[in-house]
């Protein structure tokens, strides 16, 4: 009989490596979007397993909670043709698979090279600190790489602005004011001084010599 | 019957991970959606790396690299998101290939 951490890590391992064969393979973007989800959780049991339970707790709230669910909603959103991506998924097959092979194959070479010798457990020993993993993490980020953390939330800061920058339009039918516009306006915009000429008695024009040598040609033409 | 699980054997797990995921982004090669999320997986990988290795050598250093990278992807997503939303706004699809009509 097995240990309970040993079965876990391997039930937990297989699930998260048929969700990620899911994710590139099913048809449906809602669907893969899904397996990914259920991806981040096998995985962050399995973060569990090695003792880093904030990170695992971080990765269900804000991949699984967030990103996720921006991912779930932008696909819902746009209007996606499937069948016209898949067209060519067959094609595209023996190449990736070629490239899956060499990466495989690289990563072998060092798993097997290098890691065979001192692999000792990894689970079991885990890292000896006193009190909970979230507060030796916290100690460490807050102390020796606070510069990092700040850059980290400046970093946030211009993911924020630069998101809403790219997909903010103004609407063309609603109506707003700019103040701005309305502070800066000049007299030249608000009041146009028109120059008239002086009215002609337009009586002497009527009568003008002009009328009967057109009418006299319109009844040659008839 | 089964071995405990030791360091190789995360490693392992976590490069199949990311070797599913290179593939994937070659034969989905089209649609960008499903390629982000080959992004979202390989970089799931590479933290279930750092874990193992910071868990292994009893040093919290790895963990603080995680946490950065969990930020630095979820920003990263963010943005990819809000650009495929404005090329689908322009181009009406998000097929790569379409891409190209942007040019100009």
């Amino acid at each position: 009989m097995p240990e309970l951490a040993t079965l876990v890590f391997y039930v937990f391992s297989a699930i998260l490596i048929l969700a990620s064969a899911a994710v590139i393979s099913v048809r449906n973007p809602v669907h893969a979007a899904l397996f990914l989800v259920l991806a981040f959780f096998s995985a962050a049991a399995l973060w569990m397993l090695l003792k880093a339970e904030f990170l695992a707790i971080a990765l269900v709230l804000v991949y699984v909670g967030a990103v996720m669910v921006l991912f779930l909603f932008v696909v819902m959103m746009l209007d996606i043709n499937v069948e016209e991506m898949r067209k060519q998924f067959r094609s595209y097959l023996p190449v990736g698979l070629l490239v899956g092979a060499a990466v495989a194959i690289e990563m072998l070479l060092v798993l097997s090279l290098a890691f065979t010798k001192k692999s000792d457990s990894a689970g079991a020993q885990g890292i000896v600190v006193d009190g909970s993993n979230t507060k030796a993490l916290g100690i460490e980020l807050f102390t020796r790489y606070i510069y990092a953390v700040e850059i980290a939330g400046v970093l946030l800061l211009v993911a924020i602005v630069a998101a809403i920058a790219l997909t903010l339009r103004p609407r063309r039918e609603t109506k707003y004011q700019n103040p701005a516009e309305q502070v800066r306006v000049e007299r030249d915009q608000r009041l146009r001084i028109l120059k008239l000429a002086a009215e002609q008695p337009t009586a002497v024009r009527l009568d003008a010599p002009a009328a009967p040598p057109s009418e006299s040609s319109n009844e040659g033409r008839t | 019957m089964l071995p405990a699980p030791t360091l190789t054997s995360y490693l392992t797990v976590a490069a199949i991970v990311f070797t599913i995921s290179v593939i994937g982004i070659f034969i989905n090669r089209r649609n960008v959606i499903i390629l982000l999320m080959a992004i979202e997986l390989m970089l799931l990988a590479v933290n279930l790396n750092f874990i193992a290795f910071s868990s292994h050598l009893g040093d919290l250093s790895g963990q603080v690299f995680v946490f950065f990278i969990l930020t630095v992807a979820a920003a990263e997503s963010a943005i990819g998101l809000a650009i495929l939303v404005v090329l689908f706004r322009n181009v009406g699809s998000i097929d790569v290939n379409d891409i190209g009509r942007l040019r100009g």
